[in-house]
């Protein structure tokens, strides 16, 4: 049997040879495109394209002997010598020159080839199938029945849910964590549903997936950062190779819109709470006011340039590995300090700012992120990680008195039992982690601070991205 | 694809809650046991101690827990407790 297309140049040139071969041979000649095509011999159209897919043609012309029902040997494009080994008829195309590379087949053209693979493939998807009515708009139909965070998501057809599965070697079956706060078990099918309605392409998957599992642990308190009160939400900070891979954003904006790989890996988390775990605002979710970076807040740090290192790397991973960390935070907040040129001056800033964070009398209740831009890093001159912390942590400590509850006038604060502990920090060890991201211009840190750290709320989880 | 238009796959977990069935409301609490379960919060220990006053006034007897922290459901082992030493819950957050 031979394949077709009569779009193909190869094709049309090797029309007399199948002529030559119909005369010599049993032979069966399927068309994609024109039925008619070729006119020397009586083609067979392969209309839906389902020889084609079954014989995993990729080439046009392939021919393909076949003994006995069963392909026993076959080439593709043209190539004299080979066509002859393969049909077992010699002095083919005379004229024709010895070689001509074929074209692709119609059905690997990459606007067929998932539909294809639903509609031949056997289905692997074991979720509920929605017909969308004719008269339906989708997108109309994904905000009423609530699956949606406000803006409008990608509607997740067989086709594109395929296609997201192409990038992960995970089965679809696979179960990859256990999602509060309804806590059924999730499975790579309906991530892979979620991250198509978020926009993701298929090579985010493996983020999404490792930022799933890593919010449905123990340690990262999904379920309470859902319910709490505070404007709070996972925090997905991304570092190695694979952030560039993807095109993901560390410069300029790396916070803001405009990234795709940026905005959709995050969002597709929080639609996995909202849709799968059953996470919804005015339910589970009783946060007072919310905030921005509820809707997606997940960014990469530029690990290339950074002179401290990665966050992940603060977490043990080694550096050059995909990693990500989960943080339970809030939108980030800007620290302004356009004149600090030595460590000491800035460190102070940075200090006095983050020492503001959610009440300058409540410590080490709530951990924070530190987001230094470039232009700020530089003032630290090539300290390490650790003694960047430790300058700016001698700069956040309070005499207990100055803390407790209706010192300086403010009922808020700490304790009374702490009024005669003559340091108390604003932060746990380890609970002011630095991360280098951000555009090249802008004497600028942001502070993302932290929800109730710990055992009694939500403790950072770095994971390494499986692939 | 159908005749009639797109076919999407489902988001959601397809699978619903367990939901039982509430007690008959008692007519008095009398001689009753009722739990006051503490989640947490600062100040909801001054909250409840006004409660639990209350309700020793009116014939019950009060029991007290205590969650190990205001942002995780209460441990199983503890709801069971809660469930085998009272007769009433209120179920209640103050925040």
């Amino acid at each position: 049997m031979v394949v077709v297309k009569q779009e193909c140049e190869t094709c049309r040139m090797v029309v007399d040879v199948l002529a030559q071969l119909a005369e010599a041979t049993a032979l069966t000649v399927y068309t994609q495109d024109d039925p008619a095509f070729p006119p020397t011999v009586t083609p067979i159209h392969d209309h839906d394209l389902a020889v084609s897919w079954h014989h995993d043609i990729e080439t046009v012309p392939t021919v393909i002997r076949v003994a006995d029902g069963v392909e026993v040997d076959r080439t593709v494009g043209w190539v004299r010598d080979q066509w002859e080994r393969v049909t077992g008829v010699g002095a083919l195309g005379p004229d024709l020159p010895p070689f001509r590379p074929g074209c692709g087949s119609m059905s690997v053209d990459p606007d067929r080839v998932d539909a294809l693979n639903v509609a031949f493939g056997g289905s692997v998807f074991s979720s509920r199938r929605i017909d969308v009515a004719a008269a339906e708009d989708d997108i109309e139909m994904m905000f009423t029945r609530g699956w949606t965070d406000g803006l409008p998501v990608v509607p997740p057809t067989e086709e594109r849910v395929m296609r997201m599965l192409t990038g992960t070697t995970r089965a679809p079956a696979d179960v990859v964590a256990t999602v509060p706060p309804d806590l059924f078990d999730i499975t790579v099918e309906k991530v892979a549903i979620a991250a198509v309605m978020a926009g993701c392409l298929p090579e985010y998957l493996p983020w999404v997936l490792t930022a799933v599992e890593a919010a449905c642990t123990d340690e990262f308190n999904a379920h309470g950062l859902l319910a709490t009160t505070m404007p709070v939400g996972p925090v997905i900070v991304c570092s190695g190779p694979g952030t560039r891979a993807i095109g993901m954003n560390s410069g300029g904006n790396a916070l803001g819109q405009g990234n795709r790989a940026n905005a959709t890996i995050g969002r597709a988390l929080q639609l996995v709470i909202r849709n799968f775990g059953g996470g919804r605002p005015g339910e589970v979710d009783r946060a007072t006011h919310g905030g921005p970076g509820k809707f997606t807040f997940c960014f990469a740090e530029n690990d290339v340039e950074s002179p401290y290192g990665t966050l992940a790397g603060e977490h043990g991973i080694a550096a050059g590995t995909d990693a990500l960390t989960l943080f339970a935070g809030e939108g980030p907040r800007c620290v302004v300090d356009q004149l600090s040129r030595t460590p000491d001056s800035l460190a102070r800033s940075l200090a006095a700012c983050l020492q503001a964070m959610h009440h300058p009398k409540l410590v080490l209740g709530f951990d924070a992120i530190l987001v230094m831009g470039p232009e700020h890093a530089r003032v630290f001159d090539g300290m390490a990680r650790d003694e960047i912390v430790a300058a700016i942590g001698a700069h956040l400590v309070r005499r207990g008195a100055e803390l407790i509850r209706g010192a300086d006038g403010i009922a808020e604060g700490i304790p009374e039992g702490f009024a005669d502990v003559p340091e108390v920090p604003k932060f746990r060890p380890g609970g002011l982690m630095l991360t280098y991201a951000g555009g090249g211009a802008g004497l600028f840190s942001e502070i993302i601070g932290g929800w109730a750290n710990g055992a009694i709320g939500s403790a950072p989880v770095t994971r390494a991205v499986a692939y | 694809m159908t005749a009639s238009g797109t076919v999407i796959l489902d988001p959601t977990s397809e699978q619903h809650r367990a939901e039982r069935e509430l007690r008959a409301r008692p007519r008095s609490i009398d001689g009753l046991t009722i739990g006051l379960l503490d989640i947490s919060k600062p100040r909801g220990d001054v909250f409840l101690d006004r409660i639990e006053q209350r309700l020793v006034e009116h014939g019950a007897k009060v029991n007290r827990y205590k969650k190990p922290t205001f942002t995780k459901p209460a441990p199983v082992d503890l709801r069971h407790k809660i469930a085998t030493e009272c007769h009433v819950v209120i179920e209640a957050l103050a925040d």
